[in-house]
């Protein structure tokens, strides 16, 4: 944590006691409308106050034209929408109101030049002699589910979670909310840092690492421009919480020794990644890779080691993910022999016998949840990987849908389909949960059609539903790679 | 940036535990000889000077000279194929090592995260290939280690046409020695072990270029 910024200010930006917004407007296409508008559609619960230039009413609140009108020690945190030029006066104001952070989403700073530079400089300055913390400026806004904040000029307002997000790139809040949204895999906290004038995306990273309501740390990062101090604050946050960190463009500088060898080898993206790896961040290739790695961390248990097995309903899923485990840190266990014949008195004799266990059709109604529980529960394994989720409901909503439904039998034949999909999901979470080993189901009826028992209960259990096998090893990997990083660098203490 | 000589470069670094063959630096081609002598043939003879760090492309490197007349003769040529801008120069005679293998370690200095050291597959593909691991020093042992379990050329360490499989714990030393050495040293600006043969599956440096902020 920079010296100047205390916990205490971040506590302010992220659970404040009342909310201000400066610049509130009467106009429903602007930020100072909308970002009221989102704060109270999101159900905050604390107290709201706006300033307008007219004291008008917007959204039912009274506003107020002068911050001395509005009372003291109630606000914590200023949504700041006014002009760069009147920030300093609505500063001095709201410090002596008590303020102890503030988000700026006014431009006009750091980004527009030499001018906005002193402005921004100046206003820093500003801030730090009146104890207030600044978030942004040129920044999108913050969330915190556990505050049913969303003082934001965008949308969306996520579920909750444990996800804490972290951006150089406010569309990329945007997108990892979104995703949240779309899966249900929820977020704790989320600040897009701006132009990070005071408080830069590590500088987040590190209160998350100590606020309970978060597991893990997901973060874009682009222009480093101290990476240095990245590492050394990335190194101090990892061994609490994990940090998935995705980074866009080429970091300034590079090495310049051009006499050796080794500095023509050493290519910034290289670098970069050496530090990541060296401080224990999980770094992803894509945005899609990071949330799906992030939801992971956040909703299930760390494996404890790595040796994987897969169960499928049909073989080609399971041969495909069997490949993708061969290319990742994981091992596709050899099945042990108790194992095998476990299994062999719940499956017709078809069925694969070896890893990737694949039942080849010959379920009965409990097969797949007592299979599951077999291999789970079996010292051997790790994490499993559950495959085919979702067919039989498939097959029930195509029933469902067409010409003979509900004669034929077909009525009961879907709501059967319906409950084993639903049953299957919940024995994964149940028994991920006993054993305290991953499970992970990945079926593409995850966005293909979400409305499916499966993928609809997973997302009710809290968890992440695998678009493909692929994706599913791609996150396992994530948990695998902290963990072995933990156990080489931590002296092998592994929190569950 | 000024540059140290090969043989100052490795006795630097020797100072800090980067394993180094036992070489000899010589005046002349009778000095030469009773130093191939004494380390057995075959040999390497170099031109050795602090301002040289390009030996090979001005053919100042004598491979596989398999006895006193060669060395003497190698001797004589190297030190007439001095430059006046080489400054003061000798000749430095070493075992000549065979291996199927080069990797090249270093250290080099990044503008945003500062001294690294890296580990890379060698040879002249070096940096067509570029399998290459990097650390913020100073490292750790497991930060070592880590670094050779993240070249994707892992087929190197094991046995390989015939050689023993590398010695992990000796990579780790020539590894936490480059680190040490520009961590005591904030001079140094770049460091090139290149390359670095497995001799008997021990990692031997028989290259060293040390660079320093003038």
């Amino acid at each position: 944590m920079s010296a100047r910024i205390t916990d205490d200010q971040l506590d302010a930006l992220f659970n404040p006691r009342g909310v201000l917004i400066a610049g509130a407007s009467t106009h429903p296409g602007k930020f100072g409308f909308v970002s009221l508008h989102n704060l109270l559609a999101s159900g905050y619960q604390g107290k709201v106050f706006a300033t307008n230039r007219d004291g008008a009413e917007v959204l039912g609140i009274r506003s107020v034209a002068d911050v001395a009108d509005l009372p003291d020690g109630e606000i914590d945190l200023v949504f700041v929408c006014t002009p760069a030029s009147y920030n300093p006066e609505l500063l001095r104001a709201v410090a002596a109101k008590g303020v102890k952070a503030a988000f700026l989403t006014s431009a006009g700073y750091g980004e527009a030049g030499e001018e906005g530079r002193k402005a921004q400089d100046e206003l820093i300055a500003l801030a730090e002699s009146l104890g207030v913390l600044i978030a942004g400026p040129n920044g999108q806004g913050v969330v915190s589910t556990p505050a049913q904040l969303c003082a934001q000029i965008v949308a969306p307002y996520p579920p909750a979670g444990a996800i804490g997000v972290a951006s150089q790139s406010g569309n990329f809040v945007s997108s990892f909310m979104n995703w949240s949204a779309q899966t249900g895999v929820g977020i704790s906290r989320a600040v897009s840092a701006g132009n990070a004038a005071m408080v830069t995306v590590p500088d987040y990273l590190g209160w998350y690492a100590g606020d309970d309501a978060t597991r893990v740390g997901l973060a874009y990062l682009e222009g480093i421009t101290d990476g240095r101090a990245v590492y050394e604050r990335f190194r101090s946050i990892t061994p609490d919480m994990p940090l998935v960190v995705v980074k866009g463009g080429a970091t300034a500088g590079g090495a310049k020794a051009a006499a050796s060898h080794t500095g023509s080898l050493a290519a910034d993206d290289k670098v970069f990644d050496g530090a990541m790896r060296q401080a224990g961040v999980n770094r992803a290739a894509t945005v899609e890779e990071a949330f799906e790695a992030a939801a992971t961390f956040a909703t299930q248990p760390l494996p404890q080691g790595n040796r994987v097995v897969i169960m499928t309903t049909a073989g080609g899923w399971g041969v495909v993910t069997a490949d993708a485990i061969h290319n990742s840190s994981l091992e596709l266990l050899d099945l042990p022999d108790d194992l095998r014949d476990a299994i062999d008195e719940h499956l017709p004799p078809r069925w694969s016998r070896n890893n990737p266990v694949d039942l080849a059709g010959g379920e009965t109604r409990d097969t797949v949840p007592t299979v599951m529980r077999l291999i789970a529960e079996h010292p051997d394994v790790d994490a499993v990987i559950y495959l085919g989720l979702g067919i039989q409901h498939n097959q029930g909503r195509m029933m469902e849908r067409g010409a003979f439904y509900p004669d034929h039998g077909l009525e009961r034949i879907v709501a059967y389909h319906e409950r084993q999909d639903r049953r299957f999901a919940e024995a994964a979470a149940e028994i991920s949960e006993a054993t305290g080993k991953p499970i992970l189901c990945a079926t593409e009826l995850a966005t293909a059609d979400p409305l499916n028992s499966g993928p609809m209960a997973i997302r009710e259990s809290g968890r992440l539903c695998y678009g493909s096998g692929n994706r599913a090893v791609t996150a396992l990997d994530h948990l695998w790679r902290y963990v072995s990083w933990r156990n080489r660098h931590l002296d092998g203490t592994v929190e569950p | 940036m000024t540059t140290l000589s090969e043989a100052a470069s490795k006795a630097h670094l020797a100072t800090h535990g980067v394993p180094f063959l036992p070489e000899h630096i010589v005046a002349d081609a009778d000095a030469a000889a009773a130093a191939a002598e004494e380390l057995g043939y075959p040999v390497v003879a170099k031109l050795n000077g602090a301002a040289i760090a390009h030996k090979t492309e001005r053919g100042l490197v004598r491979l596989g000279l398999g006895d006193a007349d060669s060395v003497r003769r190698a001797a004589d040529e190297l030190l007439a194929a001095a430059r006046p801008e080489d400054g003061e120069v000798s000749v430095l005679v070493a075992p000549m090592v065979r291996s199927n293998r080069e990797f090249i370690c270093g250290v080099a200095t990044d503008e945003q995260f500062g001294p690294t050291v890296l580990l890379g597959v060698g040879g002249i593909l070096a940096e067509a290939i570029a399998d290459v691991s990097l650390r913020l020093a100073p490292i750790t042992r497991a930060d070592a280690a880590d670094m050779i379990d993240d070249l994707a050329t892992q087929a190197l360490f094991g046995e390989f046409r015939g050689e023993a499989a590398v010695d992990r714990d000796g990579l780790i030393a020539v590894l936490m020695g480059l680190s040490a050495a520009v961590t005591a040293d904030e001079s140094i600006v770049s460091i090139d072990l290149n390359p670095v043969l497995i001799h008997h599956g021990a990692p031997v440096a028989v290259d060293a270029l040390v660079e320093v902020a003038s």
